[in-house]
């Protein structure tokens, strides 16, 4: 290896942030020696949107359909733990059966968001058979998510105060229709990612991370239980109606019996929480209480008792690829004063420095694509100054900060 | 084929009704325009596109009639797609603002709005007729 050290022998390639192996947007430099990554450096930043900006200029009511629109996956992850911020500031007891309604459409949710990242963690290995019937596969639950709420993707079902449909008896078949579905495909969906000696090959100790570092790094969610950490927000502070469900994180030994930590054990984990979301849905249809699904159905009196709640507080739901949390401070204005969305790609991008580090270039895409980036959740402070467009760290708020204090200081 | 687990289930996809709805057409046609001029003179049929489900939330729909001016549409609207008239006391709401969340249609008092399942939106201006509704 020391003739490799030699000065000269490294080169930097860049990828992205427009590239065809990223789905998301998000510039990669990664310092080469030959076929191996030697470091690996990357500036997200660029999918900012100023929704938050948007948010402080409306009413919460308003906002909760905002949220929909951070993540196209995740449609209702994002309402949920808005939802929940504002009702706890605001005191909003949420009916018992709107608990109920929320973990079934976020438990389809988190079906449909899985069964996508296999299908591109199959494309990303050059294995478009897969990737098809992936997605086949996951057509189903975005017909069911379809049925019950009315659209596809943005599924404007949250409300402040609980949901604005319920799921009625006469839609029970259609979902247990689906879920029978997924219980017939799962076996044959398990086999045919696990069991295939090409996705063994190049999944198998690849990307790989341990659980010290997937607890110093903050992963979340799958990232961090592909690594042996149990840790899961529906299970650890349950919300919605997860209290009442029965189940356990779902972790890699629970299949294979180790755990690695490999992009593999991520494939494994994700696949299992299919499955796992198949039960929980079943299980919410069977215990699912009756009554009101909106605490309050009159919109003017909702926003008067959001304008009327002052404090703040932080909404935290397990979102498909993890812990996803909202911190809303309302100051008796109709319009929050402060809006902060931390969505889990945040805390597991980090983790791609280390997982990155020895791979060859061609497993790229793949460690990538393991951790199931979002980058337009993860986007959220860009500052553009005419042709200038600066991304914010935090030693520059800190900065910004502390000069706008002296700043202020020398006025008064 | 035990290592190699998809090899059976390509076979099997053979035989398998595709499950893409091939719309407007079978085959993409060399010009859309004049797919859609051939349609309207008859001599193509359009392929039809999959059936909306009973809840879906297409183009906004306002009765004008029925509506008292009470703004409350407005304050709801998360993409400030609705405009009030002083003039008449009713309202106007821009068809390529509105995200189609349908919070107005329950936050009405009086049942004004709708949505439709009309979702072929496409329009070369975004203050054609066809996106504004009053
Ligand atoms: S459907 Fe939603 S976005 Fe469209 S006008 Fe009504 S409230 Fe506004
Ligand atoms: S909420 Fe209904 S009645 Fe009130 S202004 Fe809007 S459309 Fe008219």
């Amino acid at each position: 290896m020391s003739e490799n050290k030699k000065i000269g022998s490294t080169y930097s390639i860049p990828i992205g942030p427009v590239h065809p192996a990223l789905k998301e947007p998000i510039l990669f430099t990664f310092k080469m020696n030959g076929e191996l990554v030697e470091e690996v450096d990357f500036a997200p930043g660029e999918c900012h949107r100023g929704i938050e900006w948007m948010g402080m200029r409306r009413n919460p009511v308003q906002i909760v359909h905002l949220t929909d629109r951070i993540c196209g996956i995740c449609g209702v992850s994002h309402s949920l733990a808005f939802a929940r911020a504002v009702e706890q500031i605001a005191e909003i007891e949420v009916p018992e059966r709107a608990h109920y309604v929320r973990t079934i459409i976020a438990e389809y949710e988190r079906l449909q968001s899985h069964l996508l990242w296999a299908g591109v963690a199959a494309h990303e290995l050059g294995f478009d058979t897969l990737f098809f019937l992936a997605w086949r596969v996951r057509e189903e639950s975005m017909d069911v998510i379809e049925y019950l709420t009315g659209n596809r993707v943005n599924y404007g079902i949250v409300q402040v105060g609980g949901v604005r449909r319920d799921f009625t008896e006469d839609q029970f078949p259609r979902i247990e229709a689906s879920l029978k579905y997924y219980e017939d495909v799962a076996g044959k969906l398990l086999n045919l990612f696990l069991e295939d000696r090409t996705i063994q090959m190049r999944c198998k100790n690849t990307g790989v991370m341990s659980e010290k570092e997937a607890l110093e790094l903050c992963t979340v969610g799958p990232t961090a239980r592909a690594s042996g950490l149990a840790m899961d927000v529906r299970y650890d502070s349950p919300y919605a109606a997860y209290g009442d469900l029965d189940f356990t994180p779902v972790l890699p030994h629970q299949y294979l019996g180790l755990t690695n930590g490999d992009v593999y054990d991520r494939i494994v984990v994700r696949l299992l929480e299919v499955v796992q979301s198949v039960d929980l849905i079943r299980q919410c249809l069977e215990n699912m209480p009756s009554g009101e699904v909106l605490w309050e159905k009159k919109y003017p009196k909702i926003l008067a008792a959001c304008k009327k709640a002052t404090g703040e507080a932080v909404g935290r739901i397990e979102a498909p690829r993890g812990e996803c949390l909202h911190y809303v401070r309302m100051d008796g204005n109709t319009n929050p004063q402060c809006w902060k969305v931390k969505a889990s790609t945040y805390s597991n991008q980090m983790s791609w420095l280390n997982m990155l580090k020895g791979e060859q270039i061609a497993d790229i895409p793949i460690v990538v694509a393991s951790i199931d980036p979002c980058m337009s959740c993860t986007d959220r402070v860009a500052v553009v100054h005419g042709e200038r467009t600066d991304i914010l760290t935090k030693a520059d708020l800190h900065r910004l900060s502390v000069e706008k204090t002296r700043r202020l200081a020398q006025w008064s | 084929m035990s290592f190699l687990p998809a090899i059976p289930e390509v076979l099997r996809q053979f035989f398998k009704r595709p499950a893409t709805n091939l719309f407007p057409a079978k085959y993409l046609p060399s010009s859309v325009t004049k797919y859609l001029k051939s349609v309207q003179e008859g001599n193509a049929a359009i392929n039809p596109p999959v059936e909306t489900p009973p809840n879906f939330r297409g183009k906004i729909l306002y009765d004008r009639d029925t509506c008292i001016g009470c703004k409350l549409c407005i304050r709801v609207c998360p993409a400030n797609a609705i405009e009030f008239l002083p003039d008449t006391k009713k309202v106007r709401i821009f068809v390529t603002q509105c995200i189609f969340c349908s919070q107005c249609n329950d936050a009405c008092p009086v049942d004004a709005l709708h949505m439709s399942d009309e979702f072929l939106l496409a329009d070369e201006d975004r203050y054609s007729e066809n996106m504004i509704v009053e």
